[in-house]
């Protein structure tokens, strides 16, 4: 599979569909604003999603000022409330979701398959659109009376609705709502795009086996998403009519303040089963991506192909399967009927196993290789220490024993920012120090960078490790103040505070990634075609930044899969995709 | 190599914090037991597996850092290794799973013996009903609340009659008898939660939900709400009280039936009408 020789008749199949260029912008706004080029939209994507996520950040150090410093900062609850709400809300949906499947999928899915663009432009146009409209929906929530929901990201009616709840009664869920439905039908013009791109726009010779991970993780998040946000979106317009309309699909007979509502027979636990339905094939949404980016990182800078690449594959859609059929175990103890605890808790560890599978193939990758401690290099390394240390403290979530002390503490909040806040933002971080260079023609600051990721590194680790150990002292999440409980022996207030102190410092540094990116898109070292000597296609392009339709006059013809690095007998240590490079000698 | 330091500082500091820290569960008061020894053997088991992948990590940075002249391997695949690799993880993620299942089957199987003892939420408060002297709680619905039934109990309901209502006050619990929290809540989801009980459950409005535990050691223990209520949700805490059954017994004789309120407040209710 890895040295397959070159025989055109049967490798590189004849073009089956003629050449389709994209459409040409004539003006400077088709070109610059309403572009329908992916590349362009990806960085529209890209630069959007950084802008709300650092709103995100400003609202991270909001928190953290109350858990760390209670006595100096004391918000109230309600802003408190938003805070946690609006940055869990931001960073899932908005920037990682967006980011990885909006930026990254719109960059490189093209590129990396020998498209010359996405299949419908005209709709990923509008799928950008459509985002930028759903984050300024979600930003006015700041702006309108009462401020933003602070229902906690997972708006489980009935309080999310209510008016004990911020925004409850106000505008605020109602934006929320009508933002996530937004952001779903952007999403949902996007996703058809990316899968439709992969499966009929593949150049010559480019099978799905010979695919980048990259482009298999991305391709299988997005059928994923595809297939979990309408749970989501159903979930969001019958809550709005629940709130304006005055149906029951969530609200039973409730008694509020002394005062008898006029719902009734509706049932909060059938919003927590259409939330996580969704809600957990998105922690894998976000994951997978990381997972086949991580992947092509890890094997480009170790210069070896990646260990057990079929197994790879087939791990990623085998996760991406088994993540339907694990949701309630975001529900053990949520009052469903206990028995589904034996269930979801089997599938749950199961789930594991296959993610085991890959961490051992990144570690195999690295074995015996020839290990370039670039940047990528660096936070591919620190992503597989904080993915595994995050997916390790999975397995006592997922079982369901485990679960009942842990769930709603401290401990849970340590485990998903570990698993699906750090560790996927570390890949996105190596992915650009990556991909930069194709973006720009130049390369990042490397001492800027270094300082990047040191304090990165170092920061979140400080943050989220001692943070699990709060929870198992037994705070529950979502506390303003714990105060002093009998049952808290060794106060936590000395380590709630070293804890903030670190995510100063940790957000400090993205400021100074943030001003990498733009000193070095003009003062850059110049970074040539291929500064890293990869293997896949997007680096073989005939120019960088790739132009306008990403190819010359012909398509590219595919003659191996993206992990010929080191191959013995090659004249350089990688051997591109689109190289017909034959072994004079045919082994044996 | 800083890096190969670094990740070996990282697993040395995470296991010294994990056995030098004082941060740890607060002892336990309830037969649950079973669930922190549950909790240890994945402690051990995860904490194994940390350290091993991030060390072989950091030895292969070290051994195969680039250095002038080295080549990588060249090595797709190795199916017995593979193989070899998936069956030793999934008989680890057995050994944590069967034991987890095992707990969890306790924990759902309420004892024959265990006294229905009913939570009672609301933003943000706690009150807690028991059965009386004919061990049965009377029917409830939320659309009864109101000013002189505030826990929205049948008044036609003869179980009900009996039973003890402890309005947003502490709850008193003998000392080694089984009980079942019957959990109840009007308004939006709570969560009754005591970090000594280990156990814990949402209440969910429109349905009752409960868990089960004995209590095996005397004092005041806090409960606290662990699911988001409302702006007053970290407010929302109250006491159990665990006592030697003849405390127990001397505060309830202190209580007050249904009935006895229900009566007191219709009186006082049709005295305050000036209609009357």
């Amino acid at each position: 599979m890895a040295n397959i020789p070159y025989r055109p008749d049967e490798q590189v199949p004849p073009a089956e569909v003629p050449d389709v260029h994209p459409p040409h912008p004539h003006t400077w706004i088709g070109r610059w604003v309403f572009s329908q080029d992916a590349k362009y939209i990806a960085i529209q994507y890209s630069a959007t999603a950084i802008a709300i996520g650092l709103v995100a950040l400003v609202l991270s150090w909001l928190v953290r000022l109350q858990l760390g410093f209670p006595d100096v900062f004391s918000f109230s609850a309600e802003a408190y409330y938003q805070f946690i709400t609006m940055h869990g809300m931001i960073m899932v949906i908005y920037l990682l979701t967006a980011i990885f499947l909006g930026g990254f999928g719109n960059y490189l899915i093209p590129l990396m398959v020998g498209a010359r663009d996405m299949v419908f432009p005209f709709v990923n146009m509008l799928s950008y659109w459509v985002y930028l409209l759903a984050v300024l929906v979600l930003v006015a929530s700041f702006f309108v009376p009462g401020g933003p929901t602070g229902a906690g990201w997972t708006l489980y009616p009935p309080q999310a609705i209510l008016s004990g709840t911020p925004g409850g009664q106000d505008a605020g869920i109602i934006l929320m709502l009508l933002s996530l439905i937004l952001f779903i039908i952007g999403f949902t013009m996007g996703g058809l795009n990316y899968v439709v791109t992969v499966l009929q726009a593949r150049t010559r010779g480019m099978t799905l086996m010979r695919m980048p991970l990259t482009v298999w993780g991305i391709f299988t998040a997005t059928v994923m998403a595809l297939l979990a946000f309408p749970a989501l979106f159903v979930a969001c317009v019958m809550m709005l009519f629940d709130r304006l309309l005055g149906t029951s699909f969530f609200m039973p007979t409730l008694v509020e303040m002394g005062e008898q509502l006029s719902y009734g027979g509706g049932s909060p636990i059938v919003f927590q089963h259409l939330f996580w339905f969704f809600g957990h094939p998105e922690v894998y949404i976000v994951a997978l991506p990381a997972f086949g980016i991580v992947s092509d990182l890890i094997s480009v800078h170790a210069r070896k192909n990646v260990f057990g690449y079929r197994m790879m594959v087939w791990a990623i859609v085998i996760i991406g399967a088994l993540s339907f059929i694990v949701w309630a175990h975001h529900m053990y103890v949520s009052g469903m009927h206990p028995y589904f605890g034996f269930f979801f808790a089997t599938t749950t560890l199961i789930i594991a196993v296959p993610t085991a599978i890959k961490v051992y193939n990144w570690l195999l990758t690295l074995w015996r290789g020839d290990i370039h401690l670039t940047l990528p290099m660096l936070f591919a390394l620190s992503f597989v220490v904080t993915f595994v240390n995050g997916g390790l403290t999975g397995l006592f979530l997922g079982n369901v024993v485990v679960d009942v002390p842990l769930s709603d503490t401290m401990f849970v909040v340590a485990h998903f920012h570990m698993v699906m806040g750090v560790a996927p933002l570390m890949v996105i971080f190596g992915a650009i120090y990556h991909w930069h260079p194709l973006m720009t023609g130049r390369m990042l600051n490397e001492a800027m960078g270094q300082i990047h990721f040191w304090v990165t590194f170092i920061g979140t680790y400080a943050i989220f490790f001692p943070m699990h150990y709060v929870g198992l002292v037994g705070v529950p999440r979502r506390y303003p103040e714990i105060g002093d409980p009998a049952f808290i022996t060794t106060p936590v207030d000395g380590l709630n505070a070293f804890i903030s102190i670190a995510a100063f410092i940790v957000g400090a540094a993205q400021i100074l990634f943030l001003f990498n990116i733009a000193w070095s898109a003009r003062n850059g070292r110049d970074a040539g075609g291929n500064p890293w000597r990869a293997a896949s296609l997007e680096w073989q392009t005939p120019q960088t930044p790739p132009r306008h339709g990403n190819w010359a006059d012909d398509l590219p013809v595919v003659y191996r899969w993206a992990y010929d690095y080191s191959v013995p007998g090659a004249p350089e240590d990688f051997i591109a995709q689109d190289d017909p490079w034959v072994q004079q000698t045919a082994p044996t | 190599m800083v890096v190969v330091i670094a990740l070996v500082v990282v697993v040395v500091g995470s296991i010294l914090f994990h056995l030098l820290s004082p941060w740890w569960w607060t002892p336990i008061a309830s037969n649950w037991g079973y669930i922190d020894a549950t909790l240890v053997i994945t402690f051990w088991i995860t904490g194994f597996v940390f350290t091993a992948v991030i060390l072989f990590m950091a030895y292969c940075v070290w051994r195969f850092r680039h250095e002038p002249g080295r080549v990588a391997a060249f090595e797709p695949e190795n199916r017995r290794l593979e193989i070899w690799l998936t069956v030793v993880t999934g008989l680890g993620v057995a050994a944590m799973l069967a034991p987890g299942l095992v707990v969890w089957k306790q924990f759902v199987t309420v004892p024959d013996d265990a006294t229905e003892v009913e939570v009672f939420a609301q933003q943000w408060s706690w009150s807690f009903r028991l059965p009386g002297e004919d061990g049965r709680l009377g029917t409830s619905d939320a659309a009864l609340v109101g000013p002189d039934n505030p826990l929205g109990i049948s008044p036609f309901d003869r179980f009900g009659q009996d039973d003890i209502i402890i309005e947003s006050d502490d709850l008193y619990l003998p000392i080694g008898k089984p009980v079942k929290m019957v959990l109840r809540s009007v308004d939006v989801l709570h969560n009754f939660y005591v970090p000594e009980f280990r156990a814990k459950m949402d209440m969910v409005p429109g349905m009752v939900t409960y868990f089960w535990f004995t209590p095996t050691r005397i004092g005041e223990f806090e409960v606290l709400c662990a699911e988001l209520c409302g702006v007053g949700h970290g407010h929302m805490r109250g006491f159990v009280q665990i006592q030697e059954e003849t405390d127990y017994q001397a505060w309830l004789q202190e209580q007050r039936t249904f009935a006895e309120l229900w009566e007191e407040r219709r009186v006082r209710t049709a005295s305050s009408d000036p209609e009357q």
